[in-house]
């Protein structure tokens, strides 16, 4: 079954529709290039993914669970974007990395990694240690002997629950920071970074947070020529161990080299998809060759 | 001429009286910096609303405050309830309190909206991306950045804040202009007045100084 099951998006903004129906699927390792010129709906298409807006019509489906009707969500009045636990759970599916990084540059290399994570954790564990207030209440008031024994194996299960702790977080993120070669810079700031090291923490803080798809939106495109490099290497990594990435990308190298499939869009629909070698040495589509000339014209 | 001149008043006397007028001022200052800071992110939060009905009635309340001179604000809050409700102020004092922290509760509440409005759109959406919650992304990552943007045009409220306090008067309230406006008259004397300005000049030196020490202690990081 594939990871992610994407249908009939459609988004427009006021008048203009940006998505066109959108419908494709992502298998669990595979990593997907999304390439197309500006103005095909690819960032739009990302942006819908991570709920940083919501598609009109269409479903979003991980793992066999819809994470987003666009149909019900209309019906519904806007329920997913309003409720905020749950838009919060369905995004953590989903991992984002910007163009522009938008690191915290208030925060510490390894602050930023951790500032999520350490936040989700002491939310846990308040509201876990509500819950058992509540439960050792009920306990106080049960008087029925099934009751109790209910209420106390339920205090016992929560007892056995071994919750993280901010060490585990912390070890964990200097662990990813080493995944990317930037272990030694974990107590510098963003703004002492180059652009390539700031793009290669931006991914880290993506992975700390365990993503079943990582998104890429053109991670190398407010990079200069000579840094590009580095991020390109740290995603074939990720390829390596099994990281399932969507990646909307302008470098049609890296796309033939490192992807399984190559999506490519324009004017708010999928114009071609196949393998990089279906996409690149035998497009079918007359707009897709006219696109990849013009690329290779560009250099 | 030179009765009124016999009866003399030395420097150290002035002194004192000066301080227990200063003492006033500097109350008077601390309160409505530690009411109206709070306040004016409560009055940015308001107009910033999404809700239209709140953004409208804040941002005429904005308008309205920051359109009017805070002297007649004063008079307004002092008399304005004991006219329209015939309930009059008891104490002059809150009364000139209550008129400064909305007046500058109004205009730090623009100070906080174009420092939040200055903090990119990036990084509200990278902290969602990150699931973070709308008051963890607030307080962990847009405030802090507000705060280091907004100290300049901050410390410069603050300082005509020190300044303005000097209109608690007009409805006798007793700081330091007034009380070195009543030496002057006591003594026919003028330079009790100018030593007054030296408190306030001080007082701002020492203010701004601060200022620069927080600004150079937030430099840690570029935006």
């Amino acid at each position: 079954m594939a990871i992610l099951e994407v249908k009939g998006i459609k988004k427009s903004f006021d008048s203009t529709e940006v998505l066109k129906g959108i419908d494709f699927s992502v298998e669990k390792g595979e990593v997907v290039a999304i390439i197309g010129s500006s103005g095909s709906g690819k960032t739009t298409l990302l942006r819908c993914l991570n709920f940083l807006e919501f598609a009109d019509e269409g479903t979003i489906t991980v793992n066999g669970d819809v994470l987003y009707d666009g149909a019900a969500e209309t019906l519904a009045k806007k329920k997913l974007r309003n409720n905020e636990k749950l838009l919060r759970k369905r995004r953590l599916h989903f991992g984002l990395v910007f163009q522009n990084f938008n690191l915290f540059p208030h925060k510490s290399v390894i602050a930023n990694l951790t500032l999520a994570p350490i936040l989700q954790f002491k939310s846990d564990v308040k509201a876990a240690k509500k819950a058992e207030a509540e439960a050792k209440r009920a306990l106080k008031k049960a008087t029925d002997p099934e009751e109790i024994a209910r209420i106390k194996a339920e205090l016992a299960a929560k007892a056995a629950h071994e919750y993280s702790s901010v060490e585990e977080i912390r070890a964990k993120a200097l662990e990813t920071l080493d995944r990317v070669g930037l272990l030694e810079k974990k107590d510098n700031y963003p703004c002492e970074l180059s652009g390539g090291q700031q793009q290669r923490v931006a991914i880290a803080r993506a992975l700390v947070m365990n993503p079943d798809i990582l998104c890429f939106d053109e991670p190398t495109s407010a990079l200069d020529p000579e840094l590009t490099g580095e991020v390109l290497k740290v995603i074939r990594e990720l390829k390596d161990s099994d990281t399932t990435m969507i990646v909307v990308t302008h470098e049609m190298e890296f796309a033939r080299d490192v992807a399984d499939k190559v999506i490519y869009m324009a004017n708010g629909v999928i114009e071609e998809e196949g393998t990089p070698a279906e996409v690149f040495g035998a497009p079918k589509s007359e707009k897709t060759k006219a696109f990849l000339s013009s690329r290779q014209n560009n250099g | 001429m030179n009765m009124i001149c016999a009866i003399n008043i030395s420097f150290a006397e002035v002194t004192k009286i000066l301080l227990t007028g200063f003492g006033e001022t500097c109350l008077l200052f601390i309160l409505t910096l530690v009411c109206a800071l709070p306040l004016g992110l409560l009055v940015c939060f308001g107009s910033m609303s999404k809700f239209k009905p709140i953004s409208w009635l804040m941002k005429t309340i904005v308008w309205i405050i920051r359109g009017t001179p805070l002297l007649l604000q004063i008079i307004v809050v002092f008399y304005g309830p004991g006219l329209l409700f015939d309930y009059p102020m008891r104490s002059r004092f809150i009364a000139v309190l209550i008129a400064f922290v909305i007046n500058y509760a109004c205009y730090f509440s623009e100070i906080y909206r174009g420092g939040i409005l200055s903090v990119s759109k990036g990084q509200n959406e990278a902290a969602q991306v990150l699931g973070l919650t709308k008051s963890q992304t607030f307080f962990h990552v847009i405030l802090p950045q507000v705060v280091k943007r907004i100290v300049p045009p901050m410390s410069n409220e603050i300082i005509t804040l020190v300044k303005d306090t000097s209109l608690a008067r007009i409805i006798g309230v007793i700081e330091l202009i007034t009380v070195a406006q009543q030496i002057v008259n006591n003594y026919v004397i003028l330079w009790p007045l100018f030593y007054a300005g030296a408190f306030y000049l001080i007082f701002n030196g020492i203010l701004t100084l601060l200022f620069g020490f927080i600004e150079k202690k937030m430099n840690y990081y570029k935006i």
